[in-house]
């Protein structure tokens, strides 16, 4: 077969998959983007120039100040929520992996102990979220067990449908994306530079805060972009687990769209993928995500 | 293996079994509880134990249908299963030679994986509502609506179950020894002979692995399904309407019914897995064999 022809074939053989991500991914991002900027009333979107949508989201951000205006507010809220998460699944994460990668020493308990950490992944968020729910709930198993430990009088209200509640379900989804790129960087590590560490004197401490933990950045950046994209974009969990009660940059464009204000819940989501780009260029100004796999 | 554990060895241990036990006992807790009494609620303590709940939701009483939200989820994630094989696979055959486009590809795969659900399946649903307006005054009047389970719905799932799939051919093919097809096409082999014969062989363990990745991916799948099937719901999507509503244990029936058909699809696909890798050994190679 001659070059150009081979080419070709390869140019066949991936053409299906860029004509799915053509019209389900990069053609909706561009409406997407068209759209928050047209005009809209209470029951259909108009085909107009109009920058309402915006303008309808920042409302009263300038008259208000010094206090902030709603969507200020549940951008910040829905950072808070991510920046709690990020730490714990990064620190859940890298301990998982650390003792995976460095402390199981045969491969076929390297192997299982993975799968079992992975089986949850495949299988339903919604049901890993009403799961907390006899745990937590005001005759859950926590609230009885401090109750008859003598511990509190009356159940524990912030446990479910909270924030502290939108956090654990968040760590105990998310941390296998941060577990799985973390140890995929740390196998790799070439176990002499540890040894040479070990000699040249270093404590184990020293060994990963010097050694392990700058050669598994890459996959300590990759993780954080998993968790962080996904936390931003949330509206299922913080949903369920939140009660309905708590405001996120997800839950925006859900309720626009529930209102089908379409250029409005457009014009959110721009936003929101604007913020989403910064963390995410920031982040890769780290690493070169390309090199890694 | 004779030296000895370090102390930091059982307090990772502990610290693992403590990370096991915080992903799979919360899940259990709804197993058992799906098998509360008639009387029970739910929470523990169990009041009885009965198969109550799972009848409910086999007979549809006091809950939506179910049944036919199942059967259309089933359909859904079989069909982004195949789906996901046959473009992933051949998409990373592409890409173990340079072609036009490929690190856009690739970029737009890891984009399509890290963007939000929701921007995702809000730009989905945008596109088909534009679509029937279009169609509409084009003059089909009796046009309804393009969106549906096998359209936007399919395709939205594609864009989140796709991305794995070619990572996970990146990662077969980095190891893949390149001279076993050379060899087949030194002996005569055609281009499609050798991959039937030789490629893919070696990595149907993990094109096994691809499919469970689609098959279980679609089936779960809430964020990006939420704007873009149209007038009919899927089983997580009925699942988390039921969140809201539903004060009786049958909610955890259709959680342990759901995870069941999850668990029985890993299992098989682990078990398949198994026995491909197991034949592989066996018939892997004659070296040293002599002649067959």
């Amino acid at each position: 077969m001659t070059q150009d022809r081979k080419t070709f074939v390869a140019w066949l053989q991936a053409a299906p998959m860029m004509l799915v991500f053509a019209l389900f991914f990069l053609l909706p991002l561009l409406f997407v983007t068209i759209v928050s900027a047209w005009d809209y009333n209470e029951y259909e979107m108009i085909p107009a120039f109009s920058l309402r949508g915006y303008t309808d989201t920042f409302e009263g951000c300038i008259a208000d100040l010094p206090n902030l205006c709603t969507i200020l507010k549940t951008y910040l809220n829905t950072l808070k929520l991510c920046l709690l998460t990020w730490g714990l699944t990064l620190l859940i994460g890298f301990t998982v992996a650390y003792f995976l990668a460095f402390h199981v020493r045969s491969k076929t308990w390297q192997i299982v102990l993975t799968l079992l950490c992975t089986i949850p992944f495949w299988t339903s968020n919604v049901i890993r979220m009403i799961a907390w729910i006899p745990l937590l709930g005001r005759n859950g198993l926590v609230n009885r067990g401090l109750e008859g430990a003598g511990l509190i009088k009356q159940p524990l209200e912030w446990l479910l449908f909270s924030e502290f509640s939108v956090v654990l379900a968040l760590v105990h989804l998310f941390t296998f994306f941060m577990v799985v790129p973390i140890f995929n960087s740390m196998i790799r590590i070439d176990k002499r530079l540890i040894e040479a560490a070990y000699d040249a004197g270093a404590s184990g401490w020293q060994t990963l805060v010097n050694v392990i933990i700058p050669l598994t950045k890459p996959g300590i950046v990759i993780g954080s972009i998993f968790v962080i994209t996904i936390v931003m974009g949330d509206f299922v969990t913080i949903g369920v687990m939140g009660g309905q009660q708590i405001a996120s940059a997800g839950k925006i464009i859900e309720s626009r769209l529930n209102a089908l204000q379409f250029p409005a819940a457009a014009a959110n989501a721009v936003i929101l993928l604007g913020v989403t780009i910064l963390i995410i260029s920031a982040l890769t100004r780290i690493v070169d995500i390309r090199k890694e796999l | 293996m004779s030296e000895r554990r370090p102390r930091s060895f059982y307090f990772l241990a502990a610290f693992f079994s403590a990370y096991v036990l915080f992903l799979y006992g919360p899940m259990f807790a709804i197993y058992i509880l799906s098998f509360q009494g008639p009387d029970g609620g739910l929470t523990f303590p169990m009041n009885g134990v009965s198969l109550v709940w799972f009848g409910k939701v086999f007979s549809g009483s006091g809950i939506v249908d179910i049944g036919a939200a199942f059967k259309r989820s089933l359909q859904l994630g079989l069909m982004v299963m195949v789906l996901t094989v046959v473009l992933s696979v051949s998409a990373g055959l592409a890409f173990r030679r340079s072609f036009r486009g490929a690190t856009f590809l690739f970029y737009v795969a890891i984009a399509s994986l890290i963007m939000p659900s929701i921007i995702t399946s809000l730009g989905i649903a945008l596109e088909f509502r534009l679509l029937d307006d279009f169609i509409i005054k084009s003059g089909a009047a009796n046009w309804t609506t393009a969106m549906g389970l096998f359209t936007s719905g399919l395709g939205a799932h594609l864009t989140w179950t796709l991305p794995f799939g070619l990572l996970i051919m990146f990662a077969i093919f980095n190891r893949f020894d390149g001279r076993l097809e050379e060899a087949a096409r030194d002996l005569g082999a055609t281009p499609w002979q050798t991959f039937r014969h030789v490629v893919l062989p070696i990595i149907l363990p993990s094109v096994v692995g691809i499919g469970l990745f689609g098959f279980t991916l679609s089936w779960d799948e809430l964020a990006r399904s939420s704007q873009t099937i149209g007038s009919v719901n899927t089983l997580p999507l009925d699942l988390q309407g039921l969140t809201t509503t539903v004060t009786k244990p049958d909610i955890y029936a259709l959680g342990t019914l759901t995870s069941a058909v999850s668990f029985l699809v890993i299992f098989s696909a682990l078990v398949v897995i198994l026995v491909l890798q197991a034949r592989q050994r066996r018939h892997g190679s004659d070296a040293g064999k002599g002649m067959v």
